[in-house]
């Protein structure tokens, strides 16, 4: 256990420093210079040289790199060339939306996914899984602005249960918050749990052919004791993977419904740092994304050693 | 009084009729032997007294068990039956466990849900019953999962499942076909014992007659979903009244005709083994410390002559396969040599290696795994040829593809279908020609017959000896039947702990076994000729 869990870490940190690097790289390919952009079309020549060399980005590529990568370390993640603020905290203001609403979303489509699916196995080709796997099919057909569009109407304008949008701050409590998280939750979770489903039900039906499934029904156990008991702790392996995937997809991915719902996420952060060529709050976020998803990955891994015994003597 | 009576029972799957009419008996106490080739109705029987037939099913007559009309019955009743008062055992032990679940939790299961016990109290049973079927706490404590267990042991965590209540009737399907000879009678000995203690029916489903003699009082002999013939076992065997069962009974025994068999010594040696050991880098335990290696073949050594049939024997897990692999080449000797046709495989590049490999070809045990499903007869049976050293035309080839699909009693006409449209046999019968294509001189036979019915079997295995004699292919048959190496080999080498132990004539070794290793496997080898004898010696 303990090798397989130094191995994962070791990959992890590897990763890590190699997809800053190729970040890092592709930032500097990309035309455009920033103090140029910074200063206006009227700079001069010799302003935008003083202003180069105050950034530092006159310095030697390999240096920079180590600047920025230490940098990453202490959390400094240098000051946004267009709101001249520590980057740190933009990322900060943004991540309390952002986190919550995947966390949630995550939440939902975890919720709603699982007892689809073990719903859709356990009566498969029957009537109820047809009907269950025809609503899924709509649900990851249907792009996820659309429910957004049709939750606000139904419960924003008709039903004025929720608003239909903004984000009040975690200031105003965490009720108003939540509930201004709570459409928009739901319109990222429906696609989400529509695959998860299916993910689910395909392996729950693979698992449910095996051997041991007969054995555990041979001790009298109930079929829906047999499902939950043995054949869906089996069946997570599939599962936690494809969760991992959305939750990476869910904290950055979300830029439409961020915009449908008027939320300062972190979608809306990078869109506007791309048009504005503010290219260190760029890296500054896809550096925290690629670390998200390298802590998630991992933590995946984590969890398949937990799942399943057979992978906890391996190295 | 019987424990359960099925009468008139006719099965229907999705319209396709699979039992008909099938009429059986087991008295409380007593073993009912239930026999047939594969596809012959045996563990439907079976399902349809657990209730765990599939959706499709339809089930007509009458079952009863213990007063209880089980084709009638609720799902809620059956589930208090299963498990409970009927146990099973299934044919697979590698697969039969959770393998997510420790071993406690999974016998401890039954018993929480039945007696509604505390889990403590629960596990306390379970622990009894571990015990009882051989797996003592010392060794294999409640917290093992079923990975850390060899196939018998997990037999043994089944049959403590099954067990653990103390059922009226146990079933037990093939419960010892995917087990070696010894495992096999040590289970037969446990189930055996677990009938006597507690007065149990059982139900014992076998495609081995053998086996059935040796453990039924009573048998019924299935084939095509009908009963054929049913009664006393001694009496049913040695009498042989029914055409079916005189058929099965002389396909178990069935010895093909060998004209001439060879020696070693005479020729020029085929193969030759010197010394080889095979290390595997084993579990590590520290981090620090490199893991201590598995020697899974041990300083073996030994030759065959042009021609000869040699039986590789040895219980599983003795070495045998890993053996085969490094004259297969497919697998590099740690230490030793080995020469075939007087040239060195060892430590050559596979290029080098390609006149060797024309000359010797393999069959595996299941011809189901064997063949990619997409591919068709012509491909999959001409595979071999790329080891030519001239690539033969289209032409050419269709024409090698049909000559051997005919020395193997195939039609050439079978060359355009998929692997999907033959029997289990007749798959077998193609591995044999995808193997004898090249005209080899070695054909290394890893179970070859294991997987298949006693008829197809001595069809095979009087193929193998036809081919041997008209073509002159030395084999090396990797098995645990002993039969089988009676049957069709010269000389038997016994392999135990990756060591060989014991060689010589065939009959000699089985006859008058010298090694502990091989003594045990002939005394665990079910015989159906001995088998009978025993128990009309046992009747009087």
């Amino acid at each position: 256990m303990t090798a397989y869990l130094l191995k994962r870490l070791a990959i992890a940190v590897v990763t890590l420093v190699l997809a800053s690097m190729v970040v890092f790289a592709v930032l500097e390919i990309i035309p455009g210079d920033p103090a140029r952009l910074m200063l206006g079309l009227n700079a001069s020549a010799d302003q935008i040289e003083l202003l180069r060399s105050q950034m530092g980005l006159n310095a030697p590529v390999v240096l920079r790199y180590l600047h920025w990568a230490g940098g990453l370390l202490s959390l400094d993640f240098g000051r946004s060339y267009t709101y001249s603020v520590p980057v740190i905290d933009l990322v900060r203001e943004r991540l309390v939306v952002s986190l919550p609403l995947a966390l949630m979303a995550l939440a939902l489509s975890t919720v709603i996914a699982i007892p689809v699916g073990l719903f859709s196995a356990s009566r498969r080709g029957r009537a109820g899984d047809t009907i269950a796997m025809g609503a899924a099919q709509l649900g990851v057909a249907v792009p996820n602005f659309w429910f957004a569009l049709m939750l606000i109407y139904l419960f924003a304008v008709w039903l004025r249960l929720v608003p239909g949008g903004g984000f009040p701050g975690w200031s105003a409590g965490v009720w108003p918050a939540l509930k201004s998280l709570l459409l928009p939750a739901v319109a990222l979770a429906l696609p989400q749990a529509a695959i998860l489903a299916r993910v689910t039900r395909s392996a729950l039906i693979e698992v449910l052919n095996e051997d041991y499934i007969r054995t555990a029904r041979a001790k009298g156990l109930p079929y829906r004791l047999v499902l939950w008991r043995h054949a869906l702790r089996n069946a997570m392996i599939p599962v936690v993977t494809i969760l991992g995937l959305q939750f990476a997809f869910l904290l950055a991915g979300t830029i439409i419904i961020e915009n449908v719902f008027y939320l300062p996420g972190l979608g809306r952060l990078v869109f506007q740092a791309i048009n504005q060529r503010d290219l260190i709050v760029v890296e500054s976020v896809v550096m925290l994304l690629v670390a998200a998803v390298i802590v998630v990955n991992f933590v995946v891994d984590l969890s398949y050693a937990v799942v399943d015994p057979r992978l906890r003597g391996r190295q | 009084m019987s424990l359960l009576e099925i009468e008139k029972l006719s099965l229907t799957i999705g319209g396709t009729p699979i039992l008909r009419d099938v009429e059986l008996s087991v008295a409380p106490g007593e073993v009912m032997g239930l026999v047939g080739e594969s596809g012959s109705g045996k563990s439907m029987t079976a399902l349809t007294v657990m209730q765990l037939l599939p959706w499709a099913a339809r089930a007509t007559g009458r079952v009863t068990f213990d007063g209880i009309d089980i084709l009638a019955a609720s799902e809620d009743q059956m589930c208090a039956l299963r498990g409970d008062d009927i146990g099973m055992v299934f044919q697979e032990p590698m697969t039969a466990l959770n393998p997510v679940k420790t071993i406690g939790e999974q016998v401890a299961e039954g018993i929480r849900w039945h007696t509604r016990a505390s889990r403590a109290d629960a596990e306390q049973r379970a622990r009894k019953m571990l015990d009882r079927v051989g797996l003592p706490a010392a060794q294999f404590p409640l917290s093992r999962y079923p990975h850390e267990l060899s196939g018998g042991q997990r037999q043994r965590v089944v049959i403590a499942i099954a067990c653990a209540l103390k059922p009226k009737l146990l079933i037990a399907d093939e419960p010892t076909t995917a087990l070696d000879v010894v495992l096999q009678a040590q289970i037969l000995d446990l189930l055996r014992d677990l009938v006597a203690e507690n007065r149990m029916g059982l139900l014992l489903i076998s495609h081995d007659l053998a086996v059935v003699t040796e453990m039924a009082d009573r048998i019924t002999i299935l084939r095509h979903g009908e009963v054929m013939e049913a009664g006393d076992t001694a009496r049913t065997l040695s009498e042989q009244l029914h055409p079916y069962t005189r058929q099965l009974a002389q396909a178990s025994m069935h010895l093909p005709a060998r004209a001439r068999t060879h020696d070693s010594g005479s020729a020029k040696p085929l193969l030759q083994v010197a010394n080889v050991t095979r290390d595997y880098p084993g579990r590590r335990i520290s981090l620090l410390k490199p893991a201590a290696p598995i020697r899974a073949v041990d300083d073996v050594s030994f030759s065959m002559a042009p021609g000869q049939s040699v039986a590789l024997v040895g219980r599983s897990g003795c070495g045998k396969s890993t053996l085969a692999r490094m004259v297969l080449a497919l697998d590099k000797p740690t230490a030793g040599t080995i020469r075939f046709r007087g040239d060195t495989l060892t430590g050559k590049s596979e290029a080098e290696l390609k006149p060797a490999r024309r000359d010797m070809q393999v069959v595996f045990q299941d011809p189901y795994g064997s063949f990619d499903p997409r591919q068709k007869v012509e491909r999959l049976v001409a595979e071999p040829l790329h080891v030519l050293e001239k690539k033969p035309a289209p032409a050419a080839r269709r024409e090698m593809v049909a000559h051997a699909l005919h020395e193997v009693g195939l039609s050439p006409k079978d060359m355009d279908k998929y692997p999907h449209e033959f029997s289990g046999g007749q798959r077998q019968r193609l591995s044999i020609a995808r193997a004898i294509i090249t005209r080899p001189k070695l054909v290394v036979a890893d179970e070859p017959v294991s997987a298949l019915d006693v008829s197809i079997r001595a069809q095979i295995l009087d193929l193998f000896a036809e081919l041997n004699q008209k073509l002159g292919i030395a084999y090396l048959f990797i098995t645990h039947d002993l039969t089988v190496a009676r049957a069709i080999t010269d000389e038997v080498m016994v392999m135990h702990d990756g060591k060989i132990v014991e060689r010589g004539r065939t009959s000699e070794v089985l006859d008058h076994p010298q090694s502990e290793a091989a003594k045990a496997l002939v005394a665990a080898a079910p015989d159906l000729h001995r088998a009978i004898a025993k128990r009309l010696q046992e009747q009087g």
